[in-house]
């Protein structure tokens, strides 16, 4: 009897060895396919001279030499440099001034946490759709302004070639912001209260405990706030479709609308992917570093 | 000692510090005010007739409320040719976020249970390669994907978008569940080991029970992430088969007759409900679901 | 002048009372000792001195001067953490000095005082490290440091020995208190560990829910405690709480009677007069184990008893051995020499001296004394 219950537990050990690596196998096989394979599929469709459909014959640089001799292609990064810049920056200080008045322990603090963050529960053609209302040259903000007495007041933006990139900055900033705010909150609230303390007993005032103690703590919180806001800003895609749709005519352009727009509406194939394999670059330019720190400093 | 029993440090009451004070709520008074505009905007405006948005401002509260734009923009308004409002549309994405939240979570929890507590040699690396499927453009798998779906004979099917979705949410699911799993004793899992429970009794009779934060978190995610796709539903999908996101913005972008802002108002509010609902009811969990991924973008 | 006063302090969160009422008066120079169990409000009572918490009601006074309303940072005290609250992104230096930085003291002054410091507690060669790269007993002398610096009339202690090791503790412990005779100034310190309130405190304040159940120096707290919390609180193991009932057989005795039979303690000479008026009630017997050994090994003692138990466990510290013995259904101790240990299950005789032994009302708590 004791015979047949260790054969049946060796049974069960038997098992237990290879069913984990089963149970993987298919999510990995996945992955392996629908990720890794599908990034080599665009990487070397980058390298071929691909139209409207896929062909396999190598061309080397071509595509490359071509992307990088559109117009459209710098208007698209530079509208990205200028997006992503000041995205960055009006979600990180408007995220950290509200996480910083925040945390005085505030009596509503629970509900106007709850307002801050909501935009980033909204998708953004939402989001793009109510600020296109919004930012509307003559029904929306500016009529607003008129009404008050500003009866000069002119707000075309999002009609004007040369500020419209910046309508999709405010309503980015709208949504994200709370994002970096709860973050910093978070990252607030993790200090030590003994070091607050141990700062009011050196007499630092407010501004001096947060710049000049508390904020340097926070270089993690800062770290991945960054990568995530870098992250939204590259793959920005939906957002200039509902605000803009990439107009006035490519003012608005992204990398990520430039790539749709080659890839779905001038069926070229291959400076799509051209163009798809440079958003990539950026984005593991700026996460592989980090993530490299971060499995570092988890492993110590 | 708890460390939030603090009522706070005595500081020297001057004017200067109340007027500091009332300051503070100014601020915080005002970025709530710019935070609930657009939410605002777009209600006031949905429920003004057309006439009222003319002659009246963005802030005007509407005079006469009605609900026909909402009537409109849910049943008869048209998105391209077709004119039954975001109805349909509506139902497409039901039937898309329901099976792809399910399938990607569940097995989410199963590979991080497995990554977690039955390491085997190249389990770290196994996670390690499907973690980078977080951080991925998805612009540089559209092509492919695009191609493969028409070889599955899946193109601008809704459970076309439901594999996409299923397999592009499982870094995210896989992350959260492992990252919950990582600190689930172990002692537990050996103890039932010696009691003869197997991996899938563990799984099931053990780990699952003991799971629920990690699985709200994780579904709430992935239903707010898959509702609120716009990318993959709009390359993968063609008329009929829209998302509710894709359908939302051609009804806002057709430009045939008189713009009707109050209907583009209503139908983004219906779209934005499902989710919002969900921040409402599960702030809590719709946060430490976005700490969590912090990590990974 | 480092003298602090507390007049009826209380402090509420809420409806959650955490200070009742307390009064206190520290004199300068003063070393005293906060101790009692977590949860008892001893730390917020030092936080309160600190200002780092608002009172609720009544008034400190640190000097001359009332408080109530002056941050901490005009208060001219100093104080140590529990987690040495170092500011982790600067450099001990920095940590030592930032006080002096936001107080816009000259250059040359703060050079002054941190190397006063520095050489005091030896730590010239941390002053370019991150308390990131410090040990645990490194940490806890720069935070003295950051303390020291500052030159205060009182030195608020909070806890600041419980993250580390037993043996840097107690090495730690020598340190403060050479710190304390060598400055001369007053310092408060909050505890749960009453061996570190009895080797360090001039006085000790024993505090319970919110209340200071006595407050006397140490020895005092040691011998004559005030109710059964202080009395089971201080001291290590713990006292002995026997019940027993007054009986009158040859004398005035106390009767503990359990399953091993019936023991007969003399009442102590100078409590019989109390005791009498509980004749044929009970009282609590509190022994201490110093006061409990071998029989005919009791010095000096001039009132000694003996009787029989049994050997629960032994347990040889090195110095003594501990004798645990079953005594009217509770816990007792003996501390004997360990050439005077016994097997275990085997008879033992024990003495007491009973002069050393306390005596307790088990309705008010409160020890009985010669003149009550």
């Amino acid at each position: 009897m004791s015979g047949q219950a260790s054969r049946a537990l060796a049974f069960v050990r038997r098992a237990d060895i290879w069913l984990p690596k089963v149970v993987v196998a298919p999510s990995f096989a996945a992955s392996l396919f629908f990720v890794y394979g599908f990034i080599a599929w665009t990487v070397y469709i980058s390298f071929t001279r691909s139209g409207i459909l896929p062909r396999y014959e190598w061309a080397g640089f071509v595509q490359y030499v071509r992307l990088w001799n559109t117009p459209r292609w710098y208007v698209a990064l530079e509208n990205l440099l200028i997006f992503g810049g000041l995205f960055m920056v009006g979600c990180l200080v408007i995220g950290i001034f509200l996480a910083i008045l925040l945390d005085q322990r505030i009596r509503a603090e629970g509900a106007l946490r709850t307002i801050y963050l909501y935009p980033m529960a909204l998708s953004f053609i939402v989001t793009g759709t109510a600020w296109k209302w919004i930012l509307n040259p003559t029904l929306g903000l500016e009529r607003v302004m008129i009404d008050l007495g500003f009866t000069n007041f002119q707000f075309d933006w999002l009609v004007n070639r040369e500020m419209a990139i910046y309508t999709v900055v405010i309503a980015g900033v709208w949504q994200s912001s709370g994002y970096v705010m709860a973050l910093f909150l978070a990252g607030l609230r993790s200090v030590d209260d003994e070091i607050v303390k141990a700062a009011a007993m050196d007499g630092a005032g407010p501004f001096r405990t947060y710049v000049g103690i508390i904020l340097p703590m926070l270089r993690p919180v800062f770290l991945s706030a960054i990568i995530v806001l870098a992250h939204l800003a590259i793959k920005s895609f939906d957002l200039v479709i509902a605000l803009t749709a990439g107009g006035p005519g490519i003012a608005t352009d992204l990398p990520a609308t430039f790539m749709y727009a080659y890839a779905f509406q001038r069926s070229e194939l291959g400076l799509a992917a051209a163009s798809a394999v440079m958003m990539l670059v950026t984005i593991m330019a700026v996460v592989v570093p980090y993530l490299y720190s971060e499995l570092r400093a988890s492993r110590k | 000692m708890s460390a939030r029993q603090i009522h706070g440090i005595v500081r020297a009451t001057s004017p200067l510090n109340t007027f500091l004070r009332l300051l503070l709520f100014a601020i915080l008074g005002l970025f709530a005010l710019y935070y609930l505009m657009p939410l605002f905007v777009m209600i006031a405006t949905a429920l003004k007739p057309l006439e009222e948005i003319r002659t009246g401002t963005l802030i005007s509260l509407p005079q006469e409320p009605t609900l026909e734009p909402a009537l409109r923009a849910w049943d008869s308004a048209c998105v391209g040719v077709r004119c039954e409002g975001l109805k349909p549309y509506v139902w497409n994405s039901m039937a898309m976020v329901i099976p792809a939240v399910i399938i990607s979570t569940f097995l989410g929890a199963i590979n991080g249970y497995a990554l977690t507590k039955w390491r085997f040699r190249g389990s770290d690396l196994i996670f390690g390669l499907m973690l980078f499927g977080a951080f991925i453009p998805f612009q540089v798998v559209l092509l492919p994907m695009a191609r493969t779906l028409g070889i599955l004979g899946m193109a601008g099917t809704v459970p076309g978008l439901v594999l996409v979705h299923t397999i592009y949410g499982l870094a995210f699911t896989t992350l959260f569940f492992r990252n919950f799993f990582v600190g689930v004793s172990d002692g537990i899992v050996q103890a039932a080991k010696i009691d003869g429970a197997g991996f899938f009794g563990i799984f099931f009779r053990l780990m699952l029970p003991m799971a629920p934060p990690a699985i709200v978190v994780t579904v709430i995610w992935q239903f707010t992430q898959i509702w609120n796709d716009f990318l993959f539903g709009v390359a993968f999908t063609v008329g009929d088969s829209n998302p509710v996101t894709v359908a939302l913005n051609n009804l806002v972008a057709s430009s045939t007759g008189v713009k009707e802002y109050n209907v583009d108002m209503a139908a983004a509010i219906i779209a934005a409900v499902p989710t919002l609902i969900v921040y409402v009811f599960a702030g809590k969990y719709f946060i430490r679901g976005l700490a969590a991924g912090a990590v990974k973008g | 002048m480092g003298k602090v006063r507390l007049d009826n302090v209380w402090k509420r969160f809420g409806s959650n009372e955490v200070i009742k009422g307390i009064d206190m008066e520290i004199e300068d120079g003063e070393f005293v000792v906060l101790v009692g169990p977590s949860g008892c409000g001893k730390s917020t009572l030092l936080n309160l001195v600190s200002g780092l918490e608002t009172l609720s009601d009544g008034d400190v006074h640190i000097g001359e001067r009332k408080v109530n309303d002056i941050a901490p940072k005009d208060r001219d005290i100093a104080m140590v953490f529990q987690s040495y609250a170092l500011y982790p992104t600067k450099t001990v230096e920095e940590n030592i000095t930032f006080g002096m930085v936001t107080r816009r003291v000259p250059k040359e002054e703060r050079q002054k005082a941190l190397k006063e410091v520095t050489d005091l507690l030896h730590i010239e060669m941390l002053l370019d490290r991150k308390p990131g790269q410090l040990s645990g007993g490194q940490r806890q002398r720069v935070a003295m440091g950051r303390a020291l610096v500052r030159d205060p009339e009182v030195f608020l202690f909070d806890e600041p020995l419980s993250n580390l090791d037993a043996k840097l503790r107690v090495e730690m412990r020598t340190e403060i208190k050479k710190l304390h005779q060598r400055l001369g100034k007053t310092i408060i310190y909050v505890t749960h560990d009453q061996v570190e309130a009895m080797s360090l405190a001039t006085r000790i304040a024993v505090m319970d829910a919110g209340t200071i159940r006595q407050i006397a120096p140490p020895e005092e707290i040691y011998e004559r405690p005030v109710d059964l919390f202080v009395a089971s609180f201080i001291g290590s193991p713990a006292m002995a709480l026997v019940k027993g009932k007054v009986v009158q057989s040859d004398g005035l005795k106390l009767d503990v009677t359990d399953e091993e039979g019936t023991v007969l303690f003399p009442i102590p000479r100078e409590l019989t007069a109390t005791a009498k008026s509980f004749l044929g009630r009970e009282l609590i017997l509190g022994l201490r184990p110093e006061s409990i050994v071998k029989e005919g090994e009791q010095r000096g003692g001039r009132q000694t008893f003996a009787f029989e138990r049994r050997i629960d466990v032994v347990e040889p510290t090195g110095p003594d051995t501990l004798i645990i013995f079953t005594l009217g259904g509770v816990e007792a101790i003996a501390r004997v020499h360990p050439e005077d240990k016994a097997p275990v299950d085997s008879m033992y005789r024990f003495e007491v001296d009973m002069e050393r032994a306390k005596l307790f009302d088990p309705e008010t708590g409160k020890r009985l004394s010669a003149s009550s």
